[in-house]
């Protein structure tokens, strides 16, 4: 029998409304028990957490782990490395792999070398069509049979507003959720960074706020339709929350989240970056009003989740120029300190929100197991060091890629280890 | 500003006007009129950059930049080397640090590039010892075409500050105009944008400009009247219906140039397109200044070419 005893660690987990000092035992790969000055058997391995944060594992419900067929960006054992040193520890795989997680014999490969790697869980996410073509089905049914959590062309929007109805109404029979990119492909027209007073200054083709808001419109209008069950990923305008507002008035059943860089970045900073392709995402990195309503959206609530949307490219992809470099930016092993920095030394919203936000929401988004420490729960936490100081430095990344605007950046607080299951997969040097 | 003449560049490179002080453009035009002689002389060359290198790096086509760099680089005495590539350095598979390095290893002092994405120039200029004058890049700026505008009209009207310069056409894919309104808005002109608004880049006032969505309103009282080149391309590519309606309500006719000061010229960085961004009748004009715009485009790149070498010595020894 497999036993931890952390110590005197400040327990924070929104899923039963505790923010106190605490011992916790892992028995098993599950939460034994919760409580002031625990007694456990004899030879229990303890450890000392006082002075550190202890929340439920933080989960990512938005990664590109790019294997199978992209393995020179990243592989799933680099991204579940480069997880972990993040502090996750669960991730959702976006289905854009070569080939596409279009059929249960990718999903299965998925699952079995996350297994293999064994650092952190790994729940694949199914196309929603056949090679993410955006004209047929996906047989998702199979695939969430096989471990699919839910459905997404992510990183290409379904166009076709018929599919997307059927989608949702698919979905329904088997319990998961539409994640959608949201981005219309006609009024993106190729553009490389935010249409706005920026773009027309530094000679850059845009995508107009509206190419995202006009899908979000369009599919809260179909999950009203079909009642079905609608996740919107990367939201980044004010307008696209103010849509969200709408549909929660109107009780349709809608979940959306959004990236650090969208809180942290705007338009005006990649215009400071003279063409950098680091700063090349999508969705573009938005106005500073975009931003003042992303960090708005967490404050009141409109924002169920904060991913990472971790997407690795090469170097030698990203050294080209601006408009032929690849979108993307790699976020699993900034995205925690950029958001204890911002959302809560910032004073944005408190400890507990951010956890709910990174592992209490995006567990119940998606219906993962996790997201508390109550007891029976899985042994998956993290822990965080609130005072520690970082600077973002590329060169230490776990993952194969290096694409990040924020090198350099110095942030307040960390993820300082991860456990999984009971084990310590990672802790900070 | 301070009122003492500027005599050099700040930056090795001139990768566009926006980076560019008013003074850094003065002294580019005032170095061109000592230079437009040159082409007046029997022996139309000098020794100033003898023993420099050229590259000429052009990465989409280009017939009059390119010729008109190359007699700017000849009548200074350079080593020009010729680099051309139809589609971008991606279709060749070779990323901008790559295509930096295997120029640098032929030392040169020099970088004409012409690129189809914006801000390409910019990159190469931090990467590279040599400098670079942007020939073009993307929709984003073509300075040397502003700098030989903006001569043009300083030559034929005698300023820059005060004038009302027109500049009509597919606004949002231009880099002409681009350059443009920073360079005169820099030096006191009023820049008026015509074009439909699905040939307007979104907020174009934050350049400081005048938007208007009909020809004949921006066309009222201009000094100048810059027409730019429709491309046939954009045609049913949802920008605007035709070229027969293009023409019908944007179109520089002899009766709409009415509307402009009776002086006013008529410029164009051609190529035209006869009957479709204007008339014949008007290209061939008394007004039109389009051959002119040739002819200064040399001396103005003559001038760049002199300037970042260090400007040492005159610029136009007798030969």
């Amino acid at each position: 029998m497999s036993r931890l005893l952390l110590r005197n660690g400040r327990v924070v987990d929104p899923s039963q409304s505790l923010d106190q000092g605490l011992d916790l035992l892992l028995e098993d790969g599950h939460v034994a028990a919760l409580g002031e000055r625990l007694d456990a058997a004899p030879n229990t391995p303890e450890m000392d957490v006082s002075g550190l944060v202890v929340t439920p594992g933080l989960i990512d419900i938005h990664v590109h782990l790019r294997e199978p067929g992209f393995e020179y960006k990243e592989t799933i054992e680099t991204g579940c490395r480069a997880a972990v040193a993040g502090g996750f520890t669960a991730v959702c795989a976006m289905p854009n792999t070569r080939p596409v997680n279009d059929d249960p014999s990718v999903t299965r490969f998925i699952r079995e070398r996350a297994a293999a790697v064994g650092l952190c869980h790994v729940y694949p996410i199914a196309a929603l069509s056949k090679g993410e073509r955006g004209e047929e089905l996906a047989e998702i049914g199979e695939m969430v049979r096989e471990g699919a959590v839910a459905v997404s062309d992510d990183g290409r929007p379904v166009m076709n507003a018929q599919l997307m109805r059927r989608a949702l109404e698919y979905a329904q029979s088997f319990g998961v959720r539409i994640a959608a990119h949201e981005e219309d492909v006609d009024l993106a027209d190729g553009g490389s960074m935010h249409e706005s007073e920026v773009s027309t200054r530094i000679g850059l083709k845009g995508i107009p706020s509206a190419a995202e808001e006009v899908m979000v419109a369009r599919d809260i209008l179909l999950a009203e339709l079909t009642g079905g069950r609608l996740h919107l990923c990367h939201m980044s305008t004010r307008g696209s929350l103010d849509l969200v507002r709408m549909a929660r008035r109107r009780g349709i059943d809608v979940t959306c989240e959004v990236t650090p860089h969208h809180f942290m970045l705007s338009d005006e900073e990649l215009a400071a970056s003279n063409y950098d392709t680091n700063w090349k995402m999508n969705p573009p990195l938005r106005s500073r009003d975009d931003v003042e309503a992303v960090l708005q959206g967490i404050y009141d609530g409109t924002v169920d989740a904060i991913v990472t949307d971790h997407a690795p490219h090469h170097a030698d992809e990203k050294a080209l120029d601006f408009a032929d470099a690849p979108f993307g930016v790699a976020g699993l092993e900034t995205a925690v300190s950029l958001a204890l920095d911002r959302l809560v030394h910032g004073r944005v919203i408190g400890l507990g929100q951010l956890v709910r936000l990174m592992s209490t929401r995006p567990a119940e988004i998606f219906n993962l197991p996790g997201g508390t420490l109550k007891e029976g729960a899985p042994a998956d936490l993290t822990l965080l060091d609130l005072r520690k100081r970082i600077t973002v430095d590329p060169e230490t990344f776990q993952s194969k890629s290096r694409n990040t605007p924020f090198a350099g950046i110095q942030l307040r607080g960390a993820p300082v280890a991860t456990i999984v299951a009971g084990r310590v997969v990672w802790q900070a040097s | 500003m301070s009122n003492e003449r500027l005599k050099s560049l700040r930056s090795k490179d001139l990768v566009g006007i926006a980076p560019l002080e008013p003074g850094e453009i003065q002294l580019i035009l005032d170095t061109a009129e000592e230079l437009l002689d040159i082409a007046r002389r029997p022996i139309k060359k000098v020794p100033t950059l003898r023993g420099r290198t050229v590259v000429n790096l052009f990465m989409e086509p280009s017939t009059r930049t390119r010729f008109s760099f190359e007699v700017a680089e000849k009548r200074l005495s350079a080593d020009t080397l010729n680099f051309s590539a139809s589609g971008s350095s991606v279709s060749k598979g070779e990323t901008l640090i790559d295509t930096a390095r295997n120029l640098m290893a032929m030392a040169p002092d020099f970088i004409v590039m012409r690129h189809p994405n914006s801000g390409a120039p910019h990159r190469l200029a931090s990467m590279v010892e040599a400098s670079i004058i942007n020939a073009g890049d993307g929709i984003n700026e073509h300075p040397t075409q502003a700098l030989l505008d903006a001569f043009t009209m300083r030559r034929h009207l005698g300023r820059l500050e005060g004038l009302a310069v027109t500049i009509a056409g597919d606004i949002r894919h231009s880099r002409v105009a681009r350059s443009n309104a920073y360079l005169l808005g820099k030096m006191g002109a009023t820049v008026r944008f015509a074009a439909p608004a699905s040939l307007m880049p979104l907020h174009a006032e934050t350049l400081g400009v005048e938007v208007h969505h009909r020809l004949e309103s921006a066309l009222e009282g201009a000094d100048v009247v810059m027409m730019l080149r429709i491309q046939r391309e954009r045609q049913g590519n949802m920008n605007f219906p035709s070229l027969r309606e293009y023409f019908d309500f944007f179109g520089l006719t002899p009766e709409r140039l009415e509307l402009a000061k009776p002086e006013a010229l008529v410029m164009h960085p051609g190529p035209i397109n006869r009957g479709v961004e204007i008339d014949s009748a008007v290209a061939d004009g008394s007004r039109s200044v389009i051959l002119d715009q040739v002819t200064n485009g040399v001396a103005i790149r003559m001038a760049i070419l002199y300037l970042l070498s260090g400007g040492h010595g005159e610029p136009t020894p007798a030969s």
